[in-house]
């Protein structure tokens, strides 16, 4: 058992950490956040050029072939500064179904995502779907070679600014069959893709996706026709591992951010930290914190191994919705008024904390997959 | 021991259940509803359809527009406007400076303020807490040194609820830096519209501009807008803020937003059914609905008691901990049926991306968590509990 890090992974956490504390104080990332694209291409350009984009792809893919804890690094010092720029939509998520695509797939999407010059998002969740990867009532007709797709996608976390989508459609069979799904890379400027962009309350960027006969070619399709659900359902467990490591990032913030905060505050002419019932409350957080941690490097090394993984995904997820309320709602309550403003970063790691639960399937959804799981 | 209502107590609420259905304006109810923010225009022209139908302040002495009803009808009154959507009264006016004003002003403070609170001509708001002064409220410092006939007031009050809206403001201030911290606080009523008196929007979490912060330099305020004897503004301010506590739990209101999210997850796909047949969610629902018959009836023992002539106590700090907790969890679980579409930002008055509920769902959540922080913390109702009703 060896829990430590290695040294290139240390000088890893070293340089995303630079980066995220010299450019990503609290008012530059408030101005992003206001700005047009919710987030910078030049900052995307330098997480290229310091090779973060490539990370987990293979080195015949063009990669850098780093392992499941490279990612966890990255994401967790990114989940620190609350980073806006779409790494854990591009890379992991969409990343995660380029590498399984075929070679020409790749050629043209994934070698410029690992360069820094393609965005992407991954469209998936439908009005109906709730948290079933499986619930596909987006349709993909055969067409002469190709295919046309018809529906409505929402929720596609960063697809605002994605240059391709990967999009969730059917094939064959009914709305919940977990057959006859297949993924599709379509190019976002495609006739028939119409975009309803929005911001998220956690300050990220999103759109709803209508797609009316728009023309995919069968180039274009992500591993095997009808086979697209266990694909995407991979993926989703790689992503929630990778989301762990954000909402670890985040956690340590929240309470170590309320720890200083009642030191300093004072009232009643002592320190707030004094008084027990608040004390006791941050040494719950402090423990679900280092629970929820070692859930993280759990399911990290699980996905290392490559077995047992959706069990692993699906406790790691009902870990964080449970720690990330309780760490999340305990800043809130210790703070007292100031955390209820925009001014203070507390109430930013709330929002995006309170918002991981409901990605990718919440802590009630993932408590029953894992039941399922046997 | 019985649990029913008298006959006259059942006939009274009728009678307000269907005032509500003919008076309550409906775009009104459905921003209620909603869990919308209302306008100014909105707030006031519901507090007006009470005024004219003479219940705007049913807790007031008769002679200054209240009506004389026994605690029970209180009770059901508040209970039946908010399970009908009707927006609780702006209460910083009606439910604060009013009664600190009919108990502790002078006649001419009473002649010259009540009528417009009761008419809502005037928007008044709170200027207690500081940015160094929140539970310790008692060690404000906002300064007022007497001038003559006036006071010259300097300092900063936080967290002023709907300031930007309000005509005037009362005050906590210090007006003798000498005396123990309790004992050199004055009760001052400041026009918002003296010179000097700037309002600074803070915008909370959700994006929502509800509080403020207002400055005060060299604001000169006349002596005879101080309330009652000068450096006894504790007093006063005291008694107000058990007024504050006991309108707290409004059941009426939490049982129709608790109704609110079934109706809503009983739309929500979910599975091959909705969210209703969810055993998880359906569950939790079930939890907080019995959350709520306990607080109800805690409520109507207290209420039995106050109506047998006992003082509602630290009783109302119980209410004020647990009714806020399970507004707190409504709102959570409106988030969670709301799914992906509750991430979508909109603002006040925006537009939904999704089904209308999910509009503000995210955002009340957030809002919420205020209701255990402001009104006396539930840590603070704990420390009153534990001395006054435990003995600790
Ligand atoms: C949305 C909103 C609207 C408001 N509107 C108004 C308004 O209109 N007018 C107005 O005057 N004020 C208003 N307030 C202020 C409100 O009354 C204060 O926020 C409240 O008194 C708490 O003070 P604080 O925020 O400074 O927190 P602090 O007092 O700093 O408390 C921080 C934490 O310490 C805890 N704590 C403090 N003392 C103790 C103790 N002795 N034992 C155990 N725990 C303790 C608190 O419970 C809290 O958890 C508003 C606040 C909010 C958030």
């Amino acid at each position: 058992m060896d829990f430590s890090f290695n040294q290139e992974q240390t000088l890893l956490r070293e340089s995303v950490k630079k980066l995220v504390e010299k450019d990503y104080g609290f008012e530059a990332r408030h101005a992003l956040l206001k700005s047009d694209e919710g987030f910078s291409r030049a900052m995307w350009k330098s997480f290229a050029e310091l090779g973060w984009t490539a990370i987990p792809f293979s080195e015949a893919d063009g990669g850098l072939g780093g392992s499941p804890v490279d990612t966890m690094i990255v994401l967790e010092e990114l989940g620190k500064g609350l980073v806006l720029e779409p790494f854990f939509a591009t890379v992991i998520f969409a990343g995660g179904c380029l590498r399984r695509a075929s070679a020409s797939v790749k050629a043209k999407y994934l070698s410029p995502l690992i360069n820094g010059e393609l965005l992407s998002a991954v469209a998936y969740a439908e009005q109906d779907s709730r948290f079933d990867l499986f619930h596909v009532g987006t349709t993909a007709k055969k067409d002469g070679a190709g295919f046309s797709l018809d529906g409505k996608k929402i929720a596609v976390i960063a697809g605002s600014a994605a240059d391709m989508l990967v999009v969730s459609a059917r094939t064959s069979g009914g709305v919940r069959d977990k057959t006859g799904v297949t993924l599709f890379a379509v190019d976002a400027k495609s006739a028939g893709v119409t975009r309803t962009s929005y911001r998220t309350v956690d300050g990220l960027r999103a759109c709803d996706v209508t797609l009316q006969g728009v023309k995919v070619s069968a180039d274009n399709v992500i591993g095997k026709e009808g086979e697209g659900f266990a694909l995407l359902d991979a993926v989703s467990d790689e992503a929630i591992i990778a989301l762990g490591a954000e909402a670890m990032g985040i956690m340590e913030v929240l309470y170590k951010s309320t720890v200083a905060y009642t030191k300093e505050r004072k009232q009643f002419g002592v320190p707030i930290g004094s008084f027990q019932v608040l004390q006791h409350r941050m040494v719950d957080q402090f423990m679900e914190y280092e629970q929820a941690r070692s859930m993280v490097y759990w399911a990290t090394m699980m996905l290392h191994k490559g077995t047992g993984v959706a069990k692993a995904a699906s406790a790691l997820k009902v870990q964080l919705g449970k720690s990330g309320r309780m760490i999340g709602q305990a800043a809130i309550k210790n703070h007292g008024g100031m955390a209820m403003t925009e001014e203070l970063p507390v109430s930013h790691f709330f929002k995006r904390m309170t918002m991981i639960d409901l990605m990718l399937g919440n802590a009630d959804y993932h408590l029953d997959r894992f039941r399922t799981l046997g | 021991m019985d649990l029913e209502f008298s006959k006259e107590e059942l006939a009274f609420r009728d009678e307000v259940r269907s005032f509500a259905q003919q008076k309550l304006p409906a775009e009104i109810r459905e921003k209620v509803d909603q869990g919308r923010p209302l306008t100014k225009e909105d707030q006031v022209r519901w507090q007006k359809l009470l005024a004219d139908k003479g219940w705007i302040a049913p807790n007031w002495p008769l002679q200054w527009g209240g009506t004389g009803w026994t605690p029970t009808q209180m009770y059901l009154f508040d209970d039946e406007l908010g399970a009908a959507g009707a927006p609780p009264v702006i209460p910083f006016g009606l439910k604060m400076v009013g009664p600190v004003i009919y108990t502790f002003g002078s006649e001419e403070q009473k002649q010259r303020f009540l009528p417009d609170i009761v008419s809502s001509n005037v928007w008044w708001c709170q200027g207690y807490s500081e940015p160094g002064s929140g539970s310790d409220l008692a060690s404000l410092s906002t300064r007022a040194v007497r001038d003559g006939d006036h006071y010259v007031v300097n300092g900063i009050k936080a967290w002023t609820t709907l300031a930007q809206h309000a005509d005037w403001i009362f005050c906590l201030v210090r007006t003798d830096p000498n005396a123990k911290k309790q004992q050199g606080i004055s009760f001052l009523l400041i026009d918002m519209k003296s010179p000097g008196v700037t309002v600074h929007p803070v915008i909370t979490m959700e994006g929502d501009h509800e509080v403020n912060e207002t400055h005060f330099e060299d604001v000169r305020v006349p002596v005879a807008n101080r309330i009652g004897e000068e450096n006894q503004g504790w007093t006063y301010a005291k008694y107000l803020l058990t007024h504050e506590r006991t309108s707290i739990a409004n059941v009426g209101a939490i049982k129709r937003t608790f109704a609110r999210v079934k109706r809503e997850a009983a739309k929500v796909t979910s599975g091959d059914g909705t969210l209703l047949d969810s055993p998880v969610f359906a569950r939790k629902l079930a939890d907080v609905a019995i959350q709520i018959t306990a607080l109800e009836y805690t409520m109507l023992r207290i209420l039995s008691q106050v109506a047998r002539g006992g003082a509602p106590g630290a009783e109302s700090s119980l209410l004020k901990v647990r009714g806020t907790e399970i507004q707190q969890s409504i709102t959570e679980l409106l988030m969670e049926a709301g799914g992906y579409y509750s991430m979508p930002f909109v603002a006040e008055h925006g537009k939904a991306i999704g089904p209308e509920f999910t509009a503000r769902a995210a955002a009340n959540y957030f809002n919420y968590r205020k209701v255990t922080i402001y009104g006396g913390s539930s840590e603070v109702q704990k420390n009153i509990m534990s001395k006054a009703v435990l003995g600790l």
